[in-house]
């Protein structure tokens, strides 16, 4: 099972802060968008909207990252901290 | 916590934080210590028509000390510093609250001031912080802005 969490704008956008994926269901970071709205047809809008950016186990991912049975996932937009 | 150096202190909180507090930490470990730079962000009220009145900071708690204890860990390979202080806070923060300091100490200025320049334009990119403004016509969540980007990547340019 993979665990994947949203942050900010998009946590409430989709009113969601965190959603699970079967395991086999997505293999690299570029997977992740595909399956969440196959498994959830009603969040393709906003996850459609732009670009989001994207970690495995809490450090940023590229669209080739592998993900793996058991990994955390995140979905955020760009940060702005500091 | 982290796995930076024991010189180092890197800290997410939501409470405010010391200035004078964490010089004295610096001033403990100073050995050969000859500049200290500090920086220090806090929240603006952006505009006089409808100003921002408080700022709220969400974070990714499991990412973010790793990703801080990360940029201190780059910046430690880039130069030769004596002791790196990044504090975060998060949570509602009012107009004119102070929201992250970066303090760096080392032998010589040029270190500390490039060192200290780095942290924070990569921790405005790489960190998993998101700004919400609150003001009286509503709440709405900071864009991020193209001029953090282009400041983060000169570093990695040449």
């Amino acid at each position: 099972m993979i665990t994947v969490l949203f942050f900010a704008q998009l946590r409430e956008q989709l009113a969601c802060e965190e959603a699970t994926l079967a395991a086999g269901s997505v293999a690299v970071a570029a997977d992740l968008v595909p399956a969440l709205i196959a498994a959830n047809p009603q969040w393709a809008e906003v996850l459609q909207s732009r670009p989001w950016l994207l970690s495995v186990n809490q450090a940023m991912a590229k669209p080739v990252t592998t993900i793996n049975d058991g990994d955390e996932v995140a979905l955020f937009p760009p940060v702005t901290g500091g | 916590m982290t796995d930076v150096v024991e010189h180092d202190l890197v800290q997410v909180q939501q409470e405010d934080f010391s200035l004078a507090e964490h010089y004295a930490r610096l001033e403990q470990l100073a050995g050969n210590t000859g500049a200290v730079v500090f920086f220090i962000g806090k929240v603006r009220a952006e505009s006089e028509v409808d100003p921002v009145q408080a700022l709220e900071l969400e974070h990714y708690p499991a990412m973010t000390e790793k990703s801080l204890s990360r940029l201190v860990a780059e910046a430690r390979e880039r130069w030769s510093l004596d002791a790196i202080t990044i504090v975060h806070r998060v949570g509602k923060l009012a107009v004119g609250a102070q929201i992250v300091l970066v303090a760096v100490s080392s032998r010589h200025r040029d270190e500390a001031f490039l060192a200290a320049r780095f942290l924070m334009d990569n921790l405005k990119t790489r960190a998993p912080f998101w700004k919400k403004e609150h003001r009286a016509s509503g709440a709405r969540w900071v864009a991020a802005r193209e001029q953090d980007d282009v400041a983060a990547a000169q570093w990695f340019s040449q």
